[in-house]
């Protein structure tokens, strides 16, 4: 199937749509991916980029902010290679940094199982999965060097999943069609990081690296045109630090909390993402979310984070919620079967409950919004703002697969699952069916870069979840621990060299203008939050900022409900610093305040994926637009009008950003539309 | 469901704590203990009063950040029919009208750094001293260089999915950091890559645990059966058995 | 630790055995005595040497024992200055709860014994002529018999968690299976020391040897 030509209609909306909202600025172009064939782009790369003698190596400095896969991977790397490191984070030790979460596993091409795979076919997969919104020569790099991460991440001792033979063992993953994942039991991100980290902490015992934990980057520090420091905040104390370097390299992870329920971490935050926007940095499709369709729905209002359960249930789990409304708060085994909808199969006869991520998660909103969801009623806001209890859950039902397998063969293939829903829903999964939820998992959009991982600031890099690069408009499974580890251990230390090359730059101190004005603001802005001594809790502006994006930004955006969002993303913003209360004081271990500054910047970023949403008139991967959907209800891309990286210019609080196009060339890959009927 | 709470507040490392009582209502059984203290905390910042500091962060049982004593046990071991990390715990363990103590892990390494928060950089130190293979990013062979048999594979895998919360030393009477060290050791011991390091490992890292003041193993075995992630107690006598194969090798220092 | 606990665990294995030879009579036993003062690894050391090298190994042991405790127990007490509120074990034994008050009592109680029965300043049922009788004279006493009682108990729970220890401490915990193993034997050694023990001075007591 082909791209579809867009109606008269589409036509019309499209010059009105956004002009309220954003400006349209100049193209913008990734200058640093060399020219000639794909296979060789990266070698050529790493031959023209500038190098820095080893041994003046240790006089610059590189500050790393984050230490999960993407920045404690930067951090050992550049320590080994002699750089003298700065590697900071807020949790109270770099290994516990969010990549540690992640359950399911890593992609590498090494085809050690005689498939057909390679990294073209990496690479044209994660392409495809990203809806055709990635850019190319930065995913066959990451294709490229996904082999290397598996190389290195053994002899780390990190203890892949392995087959008696003694060598490692590699299943399927996420719907594609090779083995290729390599896993460790269902934890593969949390022995990546902590081989990552072990790395880290032998490059501290080295003094190569210098490790700054529980401090959380507030301000980025931009002079002459160059990223030159950061001020943070020790979270023990609440000193306000300024800290110079060469070069800064932000590794911060996503920004899926905006939604205040995601599967990240409590802490998980965009300020420092956020704070580098402001200073000019280009955000890139901020309204590229991934929701997780396999999550413990949400039991009630003080519910804090969701739990996400690895999507493999599909495979023999199936998918229903009664057809009746009045029957949803029956006992699920007593609704008789002629009373169940099996929707997904229903809707997909093909695909049935393996749909993509994506539909099976809108699908589920749908048949809630419909009134016949189950479980628990949670309180939500309609788009009038009335109150309204709704049931957010459906069946995920293993009778069948047990009456297939036996309780002992589901037990061998989920058992580990099953226990986890057990001790937190305090429910048998194998009596009565799971209930499960979409919910906010990764966000594939985040600060623009280029071939080099460098954004449009000079000396500011941006690795893993935090920058854009790779994942288009979604992101396939098992592909971010690797994304995480390629930029990590061998991308950025390749191409920041060629920055670092120019450096030394200017000495600069605290009284250097822009370093005293970006320590004042932090003070100011501090002193701000600490002052409007108002009567509503930050949890309670979070939560109201989460409903608003869920049901506006989350799994189908329209134009009139973005709209909507951005109003009342303005009018809460604006009583959060009329009435938000913030107690303690700054100098103090004070987690209210951490939170509010978190909480602040959430709001400009949520109206930012707003606008984004609203201007991307199409639907493609995880951004569905109702608007723009095939008579079958299925998304729908405008290869012609949206073939493009939006990257966003910030100019200014409550001014329009403006939007620079990074036009996407496909040499290489033919353009597809999807089809899962 | 209504709980009564007696919570450990202490301004600050150098401040005397004590225990401050507190009712916290409308307790769902479904939410965590940590969402309980949310709970209590959203009360008391509207209430103007400074609310808990408890450290957490992904609250599915994986980071390590979060734990507290619970009546008495490490992540509330005490009270759960599971292993478990506090995060993970849920009111629905508890009865209605129960009441609740509080403290933070207590510990000399551990200082504590406000009412439940402690400082637990002793454990990072102890990795730094030795906790790791050392290869240089670029320098790895390939992966199936070498073959791992699957049972030291397995043991590999079970020590290493400690999540350093601190669990270990909390329970511990001699306030040991033993279970998290061995976990390690077993971890890098049990595989090839490890081999080399092996023995000078052991020695920095045990020394480097004395230095930082945690006590002595008497094999007591609190700390296994706190540990969220099951930590064999067995990994103690794998680091026993390297220590005192260190002392007669010329591999160490 | 480790090592010096087992020595004198062989040690209390060797003495009780010894005591077994009072059901032999008084012959085996003031011979057996004898003997052990006697050419034991004659010519090798010269005569009534081995006891005294004996004896310094115990005393070495005893010791090096109690330096281990104490350094142990002083880094517990340094590494836990500030005590729990509330506190609860899931896990600890009461053989492992009392192995240091437990030690300290068990040591006082020794230097009585070996006031009594090695020195013999401290004997309470008065003079003898041969160890068989001194041994007979002490048990016929009845709190006595209690004491050793209440003692060798303190004895045997030292070894239950001791035992189990020693050999986890030197590498030997190498499963749950190997750990339950270990607790088995240890709880086994540690009854046969009670009942090897406590079988000799009931009997005397009672009359069964005289």
């Amino acid at each position: 199937m082909t791209t579809t030509t867009k109606t008269a209609r589409q036509k019309a909306e499209k010059t009105d749509a956004g002009a309220d909202y954003f400006v349209v600025g100049e193209e913008i172009a990734d200058a640093k991916a060399p020219a000639g064939p794909i296979e060789q782009k990266w070698a050529k790369r790493k031959f023209e980029a500038k190098l820095v003698n080893p041994a003046n190596r240790r006089k610059l400095t590189v500050i790393i902010v984050g230490t999960g896969l993407a920045g404690g991977a930067a951090a050992a790397s550049l320590g080994e290679a002699g750089y003298n490191v700065l590697n900071f984070c807020y949790q109270d030790s770099p290994r516990r940094a969010h990549s540690i979460a992640a359950q399911g596993g890593i992609n590498a091409a090494k085809n050690y199982r005689n498939d057909n795979d390679s990294t073209f076919r990496l690479f044209y997969d994660t392409v495809k999965g990203g809806d055709y919104r990635a850019r190319e020569t930065n995913v066959y790099r990451l294709a490229e060097v996904s082999a290397n991460i598996i190389d290195q991440c053994v002899a780390q001792g990190v203890p892949f999943a392995r087959e008696y033979g003694g060598l490692l063992d590699n299943r399927s993953f996420g719907g594609v069609q090779v083995q290729r994942t390599f896993y460790a039991r269902g934890q593969t991100g949390q022995q990546l990081l902590i081989g990552a980290y072990q790395a880290l902490e032998r490059q501290v015992a080295a003094g190569t690296v210098k490790m700054y934990a529980r401090h959380e980057m507030l301000e980025l520090i931009v002079v002459d045109g160059r990223a030159r420091g950061i001020v943070t905040r020790d979270m023990v104390t609440g000193a306000i630090e300024s800290h110079y370097a060469d070069a800064v390299v932000l590794a911060t992870g996503g920004y899926g909390n905006v939604f205040f329920l995601s599967t990240n971490a409590m802490g998980c935050n965009v300020t420092a993402t956020w704070r580098a926007h402001r200073k000019g940095a280009y955000f890139g499709n901020p309204c590229y979310t991934q929701i997780h369709p396999t999550c413990i729905p949400v039991h009630g209002e003080t519910q804090s984070k969701l739990t996400l359960m690895s999507e493999s249930l599909r495979n023999d789990g199936r998918i229903w919620v009664p057809k009746r409304a009045e029957d949803c708060d029956k006992d699920p085994r007593q609704i008789a079967e002629a009373d169940r909808d099996y929707y997904l199969e229903r809707i997909y006869p093909a695909f049935g409950n393996l749909v993509p991520r994506d539909i099976a998660s809108r699908q589920a909103k749908n048949m809630c919004d419909e009134g016949r969801g189950v479980g628990p009623a949670v309180k939500e806001f309609d788009h009038e703002g009335n109150e309204r209890m709704v049931r957010r859950g459906v069946y995920l039902d293993f009778a069948d697969a047990i009456g297939r397998l036996g309780k002992d063969g589901v037990a061998a293939r989920y058992g580990n699952l099953f226990d986890m829903y057990a001790q937190i829903t305090g429910e048998n999964p194998y009596e009565t069916p799971m209930r499960i939820y979409p919910a906010v998992h990764y966000t594939m959009g985040g600060l623009w870069v280029d071939y080099d991982l460098s954004s449009n600031i000079p000396g500011l890099y941006v690795t893993g979840e935090a920058n854009f690069s790779d994942h288009g408009a979604n992101r396939l499974g098992a592909s971010a621990l690797m994304q995480g580890l390629a930029d990590g251990y061998f991308v950025l230390p390749n191409t920041i060299n060629d920055y670092l090359a120019g450096a030394p730059f200017e000495k600069i101190d605290d009284t250097h203008p822009a370093a005293a004005e970006a320590l004042a603001s932090v003070k100011g802005r501090i002193e701000a939050l600490l002052s409007v001594n108002g009567t509503r809790t930050v949890d309670s502006f979070h939560k109201e900022l989460g409903h608003i994006m869920w049901e506006y930004c989350g799994m189908e955006r329209t134009e009139e409900g973005l709209k909507t969002a951005i109003a009342k993303i303005d009018e809460l913003r604006e009583e959060f610093w009329r009435d938000v209360k913030v107690t303690g004081v700054n100098e103090d271990f004070n987690q209210t305040l951490e939170r509010a500054g978190r909480v602040a910047d959430f709001f400009e970023l949520g109206r930012l994926m707003c606008v984004d949403a609203l201007h991307r008139r199409e639907s493609c991967g995880g951004h569905f637009r109702a608007e723009s959907q095939t008579e079958d209800g299925e998304a729908l891309r405008h290869d012609d009008e949206f073939l493009y990286v939006g990257a966003w210019e910030f100019t200014g609080t409550g001014e329009k950003p403006v939007l620079h196009k990074e036009p996407l060339e496909y040499n290489f890959i033919e353009l597809k539309q999807r089809s899962y009927k | 469901m209504n709980v009564t709470l007696r919570v450990w507040r202490q301004a600050n490392a150098s401040s005397e704590g004590r225990m401050v009582t507190y009712q916290v209502q409308d307790v769902s059984p479904d939410m965590s203990f940590l969402e309980m203290l949310d709970l209590l905390n959203e009360d008391l910042t509207v209430k103007g009063e400074e609310p808990v500091a408890f450290d957490h962060d992904c609250r599915e049982g994986i980071c390590g950040m979060c734990g507290v004593v619970i009546n008495g046990t490490a992540h509330g071991r005490g009270n759960s029919p599971v292993p478990t990390t506090t995060c993970q715990l849920h009111m629905r363990s508890f009865e209605d009208g129960a009441v609740i103590d509080v403290e933070p892990w207590r510990a000399g390494p551990f200082p504590v750094i406000k009412d439940l928060v402690v400082d637990r950089g002793a454990f990072d130190r102890i990795i730094q001293a030795g906790g790791y293979v050392s290869v240089n990013t670029g320098a790895a062979p390939d992966a199936h260089a070498n073959a791992v048999g699957k049972l030291k594979a397995d043991r590999a895998f079970d020590a290493a999915t400690c999540i350093g919360c601190g669990a270990c030393v909390a329970a511990c009477p001699n306030s040991s950091g033993m279970l998290f060290t061995a976990a390690k050791i077993t971890h890098l011991a049990m595989l090839p890559q490890g081999q080399p390091e092996r023995k000078l490992r052991i020695k920095n890292m045990i020394a480097q645990h004395d230095s930082e003041g945690f006590g002595g193993c008497t094999n007591i075995g609190e700390c296994a059966e706190v540990c969220p992630k099951q930590i064999p107690f067995d990994t103690i006598s794998q680091l026993n058995r390297d220590l005192i194969a260190s002392l007669f090798s010329r591999d160490g220092k | 630790m480790a090592v010096t606990g087992l020595i004198m665990i062989g040690f209390l294995l060797m003495h009780m055995y010894g005591n077994l030879k009072m059901f032999l009579g008084a012959e085996a036993f003031d011979h057996y005595a004898e003997w052990l003062k006697g050419d034991i690894l004659y010519p090798l050391v010269p005569k009534g040497w081995f006891i005294w090298i004996f004896r310094a190994v115990m005393v070495a042991s005893v010791v090096l024992h109690m330096y281990s405790a104490i350094t142990l127990w002083k880094r517990a007490m340094d590494a836990n200055p500030s005590a729990y509120q509330v506190k609860k074990q899931l896990a600890q034994t009461y053989s492992a709860r009392t192995m240091r008050w437990g030690g300290i009592i068990l040591a006082g109680l020794l230097i009585f014994h070996l006031a009594q029965f090695t020195v013999h300043s401290a004997l309470v049922a008065g003079a003898y002529t041969t160890p068989y009788e001194m041994v007979v004279g002490e048990f016929r006493i009845w709190w006595m018999v209690l004491l050793y009682a209440i003692w060798i108990a303190t004895v045997c729970m030292h070894v239950r968690h001791g035992f189990w220890s020693a050999f986890a401490t030197l590498g030997a915990n190498t499963s749950a299976k190997a750990r339950a193993v270990l607790n088995g034997c240890a709880w086994a050694v540690a009854l046969l020391l009670y009942i090897g023990f406590m079988i000799m001075p009931v009997a005397v007591f009672f009359g069964w040897i005289n």
